[in-house]
């Protein structure tokens, strides 16, 4: 062979003569050769060995590839007991490793299982449906006047439902959900509140949902026809024989055509009930909205396309359809797309679901965080193994002697590792399920998605993943193991395990304890953002109060009932509730500019409002109390009104008195309150705020309380609602717990932050602590010498420990002002009103990771420098 | 699809390594290709239809001596067998047939 010669990639030629059959070994490696050199003369080295590259991989074809040898798996079978004995010795007499190693794979697995629990149970979403590869959710994207909203709406138009099965070619059939249909159902003795939709006749066949009573064809074909769910129908008449009941629901009589079993859990569309679509043909005769291509809010539409059909190719007659259909509205496009079924709860986050999802968005972000902590485990696990290498090089020199393979160490680490893994995979187990609860109650909408049952199909995946673990994590000790030199070994002459690899080691280390810090650094600044935001000054006090849905009911009657309790000081009406993140707005024209108007939000009050909710009124008085159904003449805008419209040259007295058009209507402003938070503390979106009066049609009461046991308070306002509507639940929650609610995200995003920063810094500090053991043990000799010559122990401890603190300092050093950065300029000026960062809540994690590290270094470096010289000294 | 029957490509490969005689080895193949048929014989395809050839018993192999060229390793030479030149001359047999059959009036008119 020529030497010096450029000569093809080792690589590629290693895995040609793995992969290759022997027999044809030689002439291909010779033929690639032969090619290689002419390439070389003709095109130089680089492209040579490109060439060489993907001729390799052009040959791995079925006749090429090497049949398994039947005599060497033989011969690994037979020496599986043989790992798996010396793997148990190995784990029994290294506690403290097999310990931390145990320890960190499971605590990191546990979480790993929630995620392959949560895949599972996502991924087995309408599964049950007979077709269920076959149908696609028709979804919309609305644009107007060229102003287009980016994302598709999970819904389409009623229109563009019920006739794309005549304009696109290749859809068998439609089933069409509108909503609407929830509310009120009664029966001859009760009267309850029922959810549902409207659908039309084909949604049996479209859908598998099971009708247990009723014919599916023809259940939903007429108007007035109702199907009820087992549960419901039970609600309503005490049985679920309900065929041909009678139910009234808003003075209609409708028909019980059908009774289906509840919707399975894993089922993306939830209901009690389904009214026939062609009602809504009697009801709503004249309302020339209900059919208009534009409507595209509020009903989603699912095909079932033919077998043969292919929705990729389906794009372009959607197209023209919509195309066709533009021409009836103006200035408007809407384009469709269709959106496979089994999308639906894995795939983008769409805007009008039709029930609760989780996005695609969470679902990676808690994929990345898992995979970020199992590989901090798999790295402890790896670190610790080839820094054991010393300990273990004559077992593997011996083994080699007699005849052990390359192939036969490395699997016999692996099972090792595989072996360490399954009995974390137990460990993990119990974790799981310990977790599980806290993790669903995150969560309201988390609980009604997922179930994370233990099922045979979770189990195997299980297992599959602690395996699939094990080899990730074993694979680098034991390809490292399978190379280490025979004879070196056995003579007692390998390098010290400190010099190899020590550089990946460290770079290991820094790796995990900037995740550690990052993470906590982080949940900590979300921590402190959401204590900023649920104490946040609204501008009017929310102290104290109780607001209580009203759910169609009379406020007068409640309210002279509440009244009569001695623990409620005041109550006022109104129509939604500020700060939470309710929005209603309406059209305002400038009183300056004929021309110009704009959107202002509004609430509808009584004149008891302002003052309990201690708005400021800057000037003019609170609304005059009117007589019932009155006409509407008064308005109290805010600071932002008077400013955006120059209502007389933004001076605050003279505003009072000043007329405004509010929704075609001539109304005189009466008083000018402080700017407050109308949405939500952390939006911009309504400043422009007015109140309008109105003292019946409220949604809310909102009471002042002043109780000392306020359990019982709300319990004695509960018996009240029981006895004025005993069809609906009390419904009410205090003001402060509602704007917390309206938090919830972040709540729970500092919840799992900070239970994934927890087992982050764990892992790592115990990955810190088993280095540490390790690495002292080694040096035991050297710090005997040094102390035997004199040296104090704070010199050995600051000796030993060096190293590890400059680790963490550089850690910190990376970490700290990434996080800083991220937060500071790319997170934080999204958000609106969020408080600027200081500086305790980015030392202060940092300080706590590397406390515990100094602890944990501090500990076992003393251990050490404290032996007795002579006893270690002794031994030689 | 074993059998004698014979894919044109594979018909041109036994053809080439006929002519090669004791030279027919993959590379030297591949370049025959080129040369008379002028399009580009990649030695993944030249390589698997050898291969093929094998299996079907029309080619037999063995290695030849090693040399310092082509890194040390044997080439692998191929001849044709006795079934392999049955199916050669069966395969032209059938053509010469069809173009006897062929009058020069009707050729022209293509």
């Amino acid at each position: 062979m020529a030497n010096r010669s450029p000569y093809p990639p080792k690589w590629a030629e290693r895995f040609l003569s793995w992969y290759c059959r022997p027999e044809l070994l030689e002439d291909l490696q010779g033929d690639l050769n032969e090619y290689f050199d002419r390439n070389l003369k003709k095109k130089g080295v680089r492209k040579a060995r490109f060439i060489y590259v993907l001729d390799v991989l052009k040959f791995f074809r079925p006749y090429t590839i090497r049949k398994p040898e039947i005599l060497n798996l033989l011969i690994n079978f037979l020496m599986l007991g043989s790992y798996i004995k010396t793997s148990r010795r190995n784990l029994v007499r290294n506690k403290l490793f097999s310990g931390i190693n145990i320890f960190g794979l499971g605590v990191s697995m546990s979480v790993g299982l929630l995620m392959i629990a949560m895949l599972v149970d996502l991924y087995s979403y309408d599964r049950f449906h007979v077709n269920h590869d076959r149908i696609y959710r028709l979804i919309s994207r609305f644009e107007q006047n060229g102003h287009s909203n980016s994302n598709f709406f999970a819904t389409s138009s009623l229109k563009a439902g019920t006739s794309i099965k005549e304009s696109v070619n290749g859809v068998q059939d439609v089933a069409l959900l509108k909503d609407g249909f929830s509310g009120d159902l009664e029966s001859a003795d009760k009267k309850l509140p029922i959810k549902g939709y409207w659908a039309n006749e084909s949604f049996f066949d479209v859908f598998s949902f099971e009708l247990v009573q009723g014919n599916p064809a023809t259940a939903l074909l007429e108007p007035f026809q109702v199907v009820l769910t087992e549960s419901s129908a039970l609600k309503l008449f005490g049985t679920t024989q309900a065929l041909g009941m009678e139910v009234g629901r808003e003075d209609r009589a409708y028909v019980v055509t059908g009774v289906m079993k509840d919707p399975p859990v894993f089922s993306h569309i939830k209901f009690e009930m389904l009214g026939s679509l062609r009602s809504l043909e009697v009801i709503n005769q004249d309302n020339p909205d209900l059919m208009k291509w534009d409507n595209i809010w509020d009903t989603w539409s699912y095909l079932l396309l033919d077998k043969d059909a292919d929705a990729a190719k389906m794009k372009a007659s959607l197209d023209q359809f919509s195309a066709q259909e533009d021409k009836t509205v103006q200035n408007t496009h809407i384009e469709l797309d269709l959106q496979p079924l089994s999308d639906i709860m894995v795939g983008e986050n769409l805007a009008n679901q039709i029930g609760p999802t989780l996005g695609s968005t969470v679902l990676r972000i808690f994929i990345a965080l898992t995979i970020v902590l199992l590989l901090s485990a798999c790295f402890n696990y790896t670190n610790l193994s080839v820094a054991r290498a010393m300990g273990r090089s004559k077992e593997v020199g011996i083994r080699k002697t007699i005849g052990a393979f390359k192939s036969q160490i490395v699997g016999q680490f692996i099972i090792e590792s595989v072996i360490i893994s399954l009995l974390a995979l137990g460990f993990s187990l119990v974790l799981f399920f310990l977790i599980r609860p806290h993790f669903l109650s995150m969560e309201a909408s988390l609980q009604h998605l997922l179930r994370l049952d233990l099922s045979p199909v979770l189990v195997f995946f299980f297992v599959a993943f602690a395996v699939f673990i094990g080899i990730a994590a074993g694979v680098i000790p034991a390809v490292s193991f399978s190379r280490i030199n025979t004879i070196a070994a056995v003579k007692n002459m390998m390098s010290s395990p400190g010099v190899k690899g020590i550089s990946m080691r460290k770079a290991l280390i820094v790796f995990q304890y900037s995740i550690s810090i990052i993470a906590i650094t982080a949940t900590l600044i979300i921590f402190k953002q959401y204590k900023h935001f649920i104490h946040y000054d609204l501008g009017f006090s929310t102290e104290n109060v109780l607001n209580i849905r009203l759910q169609g009911n009379g406020a007068d009657l409640l309210r002279n009932e509440l009244n009569k309790l001695a623990e409620v000081q005041e109550i006022s009406q109104s129509m939604l509730i500020s700060g939470i993140g309710h929005y209603s707005g309406v059209s305002m024209k400038n009183p300056n500019d004929p021309l110009d108007s704009a959107t202002v939000y509004y609430n509808t009050v009584d004149e008891n409002y302002l003052a309990l909710h201690q708005h400021r009124l800057l000037a003019g008085t609170n609304f005059n109390p009117k007589p019932v159904d009155s006409v509407e003449t008064e308005v109290i805008v805010n600071q932002e009104v008077i400013k955006r419209f120059n209502i007389a040259d933004q001076r605050v007295q003279d505003v009072v008195g000043q007329m405004v058009s509010l929704d075609g209507k001539d109304l005189v402003i009466v008083g000018v309150v402080e700017n407050f938070e109308y949405g939500k503390a952390n939006n911009q979106t309504g400043k422009e705020v007015v109140f309008r009066y109105a003292n019946n049609n409220a949604n809310y009461l909102n009471v002042k309380v002043q109780s000392q046991d306020l359990p019982a308070t709300y319990a004695k306002m509960e018996a009240i609602w029981k006895q004025l509507d005993p069809a609906h639940p009390f419904d009410a929650k205090f003001y402060n717990q509602q704007i917390q609610d309206g938090f919830k995200g972040l709540e729970a995003s500092v919840k799992i932050g900070g239970f994934l920063s927890l087992l982050v810094i764990c892992i790592s500090s115990i990955g810190l602590l088993g280095m540490v053991v390790y690495t002292t043990e080694l040096r035991i000799k050297e710090v005997s010498i040094r102390k035997v010559m004199g040296s104090s122990e704070v010199g050995l401890l600051a000796l030993l420990s060096r190293s590890f603190v400059n680790l963490l300092t550089v850690s910190a050093v990376i970490a700290i002002p990434a996080t800083y950065l991220f937060f500071d300029k790319i997170l934080l000026p999204q958000i609106p009103n969020s408080l600027p960062l200081e500086l305790p809540e980015m030392v202060l994690g940092s300080f706590a990771v590397l406390m515990v590290a100094l602890l944990m270094i501090g500990s076992q470096t003393l251990k050490v420098a404290r032996t007795n010289p002579a006893d270690v000294l002794n031994r030689e | 699809m074993k059998g004698t029957n014979l894919g044109e490509f594979e018909e041109l490969v036994l053809l080439t390594v006929a002519v090669l005689m004791d030279e027919a080895y993959s590379v030297a193949i591949c370049d025959e290709l080129e040369k008379t048929t002028g399009r580009v014989a990649k030695l993944g395809v030249v390589h698997a239809v050898l291969n093929r050839l094998e299996e079907k018993g029309l080619t037999k192999s063995q290695l030849g001596e090693a040399t310092n060229v082509r890194g040390g390793k044997r080439k692998r030479f191929y001849q044709v067998t006795n079934a392999g030149r049955e199916a050669l001359i069966k395969s032209k047999e059938i053509r010469d047939e069809l173009w006897g059959r062929i009058s020069d009036l009707s050729l022209s008119g293509i």
